[in-house]
């Protein structure tokens, strides 16, 4: 994954066992199963042809379907720490693949590419892109739009950043995760499926969430029930 | 809620599209009006915003919200949001802007929901309105969509004439081409030669719901589409429905009110029904009647609150 190519030699010297390691894109590509349409445009990408890839990333999900994926979520921990694929659909994977597949020698050029994919984007492929986030190169180039898909007015766009997705809470701002958490509440969603949470807890996380539950209360509208015990994690006092 | 005037159509049992409303201009009071009359999906043509856009970014933020926030948004209501793209008539005339937005075309027409090339056609019938037609009309026959058109509201006899005749020249079929705002005096020819000819209903000038039902009356239901047209002009949203409850009132039969103002649009714009009759279980999409988005979690707001938060 990473950019420099000496830590990787050193890292290849060191666990050569490594090398033969399944990828991310390894195994969701074995997880689709035949796919001739895909590898062809699989090959097309690879090679840096981008029209292919706006083009496919929108005709995805009439050629490949939207079948649950065969996942493998023992494999999925093995490639990628904290991935988690459970739930993914095949048109999301393919997508996946596809964006996987751009060259990222050139980070600036690569990300230019990337960033007129999320502006043409519809719902479903801006949930695959997102999703996509932690098996990208160049984490840190990425992290600004990781914070943008936060303030998404979609809420499956949210979703597919905020949960069951560990990029997050690896390479976003105090303030955006803080963010994150408080929209999770918001919209109702899970907050036990925001990955690494734990790690992330900081004092203004902990006065946000329990001015929030006082907000609620003196509307006399539910709290949920994780909300106090995360805010007093935080070191913030909430009562439940 | 719905008006007394839609109050009586059964939305149970007789199932209405409105193939041609711009929803982005509408508030979620229509998005729930049309539900309640009986409006399962909707197609949002891409148009012009009521003054010329500037620059192709202002092109490629639309076409992003057609595809993406407004479709969403419709499914908050429980409304299947399809949409056409396409450059306007009228845009056409800025010759040099043009060539930008149909070089970004390829970009959106192949995204999910969108159903045609549209709508597009001849405004003041210029040479550049005609130049950007057929580009568009090429477009359509490579990614094998139909086409929406946009008739003239000055000239319309010979626009909408010239309008076939372009499409014919570029070899498309009639039956993928849909030829929007005919009157009385334009819909004879358009179904002669085959196209589906639809009709815009307007609260106060053209086509309007009495005649709407003479029209059918006269021409049967054979490829006669019924739409509103609604945007942020004088319009109804709920002109589809309105019309539907008076042909019934006026004795048109059951079966040809379901056809053109429901069956036929499915047939034009090959709509698969199964997208608001029978969503899948799990939507992987995650679009529609938001609930689905929570996963089996309890909503504590409502959907429509969500839409907006």
């Amino acid at each position: 994954m990473s950019t420099c190519p000496i830590p990787a030699l050193a890292q290849a010297d060191t666990w050569p066992e490594n090398a033969a390691m399944p990828t991310p894109a390894d195994l969701l590509r074995t997880w689709l199963g035949a796919q001739p349409w895909l590898d062809a445009q699989l090959t097309r990408i690879a090679a840096g042809d981008e029209r292919t890839l706006f083009l496919a990333l929108g005709q995805a999900g009439r050629k490949v379907g939207r079948a649950p994926l065969a996942s493998d979520a023992a494999a999925a921990l093995t490639a990628r720490a904290d991935w988690n694929p459970t739930g993914w659909s095949a048109d999301q994977a393919a997508r996946s693949l596809l964006v996987l597949a751009l060259p990222s020698g050139e980070a600036t050029r690569w990300l230019a590419t990337l960033d007129r994919c999320f502006h043409a984007a519809t719902v479903e492929e801006l949930v695959a892109l997102y999703q996509t986030l932690p098996l990208w190169p160049h984490p840190a180039l990425l992290a600004p739009r990781a914070a943008e898909g936060v303030r998404n007015a979609m809420t499956p766009v949210f979703a597919a950043v905020a949960l069951d997705n560990p990029f997050a809470a690896e390479q976003l701002t105090n303030e955006a995760v803080n963010q994150l958490v408080l929209k999770a509440f918001f919209n109702g969603l899970d907050s036990s499926r925001i990955v690494g949470l734990r790690r992330r807890l900081n004092p203004d996380l902990g006065r946000m969430l329990a001015h929030y539950a006082r907000e609620r209360r003196l509307a006399s509208r539910p709290v949920d029930p994780l909300l106090p015990p995360l805010a007093r994690a935080c070191g913030a006092d909430c009562p439940d | 809620m719905p008006s007394p005037e839609t109050r009586n159509l059964n939305p149970e049992t007789l199932h209405l599209i409105d193939p041609h409303v711009h929803m982005s201009a509408r508030t979620t009071d229509d998005y729930e009006a049309m539900r309640a009359a009986g409006v399962r999906a909707v197609i949002e043509p891409a148009f012009w915003l009521g003054q010329p856009r500037t620059r192709v970014g202002s092109f490629e933020d639309y076409f992003a919200s057609l595809v993406g926030w407004e479709r969403f948004r419709a499914g908050q209501f429980g409304m299947r949001h399809y949409c056409t793209i396409g450059l306007n008539s009228k845009e056409a005339n800025d010759e040099r802007l043009a060539a930008e937005v149909l070089e970004i075309l390829p970009l959106w027409v192949g995204k999910d929901g969108v159903v045609a090339i549209g709508e597009i056609g001849f405004d003041d019938q210029t040479a550049a309105e005609e130049k950007a037609f057929r580009a568009q009309l090429e477009l359509a026959k490579q990614v094998d969509l139909p086409v929406m058109i946009h008739t003239p509201h000055r000239d319309k006899g010979r626009g909408t004439t010239r309008s076939m005749d372009i499409c014919l020249e570029h070899g498309l079929p009639p039956a993928r081409v849909i030829v929007d705002h005919n009157t009385e005096e334009t819909v004879a020819e358009t179904l002669e030669r085959g196209f589906w000819a639809a009709f815009t209903l307007y609260p106060r000038t053209k086509m309007g719901s009495e005649r709407m039902v003479e029209v059918v009356r006269r021409f049967g239901c054979e490829r006669i589409i019924v739409d509103s047209s609604a945007d942020w002009g004088v319009s109804d949203p709920l002109a589809v429905p309105k019309t539907a409850r008076l042909m019934l009132e006026r004795g048109i039969p059951r079966a040809h009110v379901e056809t053109t103002c429901y069956r036929n649009a499915i047939a034009a714009y090959a709509l698969d029904e199964s997208d608001w009759l029978d969503p899948p279980p799990i939507d992987q999409r995650l679009l529609f009647c938001g609930n689905k988005v929570l996963r089996g979690q309890t909503p504590v707001v409502p959907p429509a609150q969500r839409a907006v938060e």
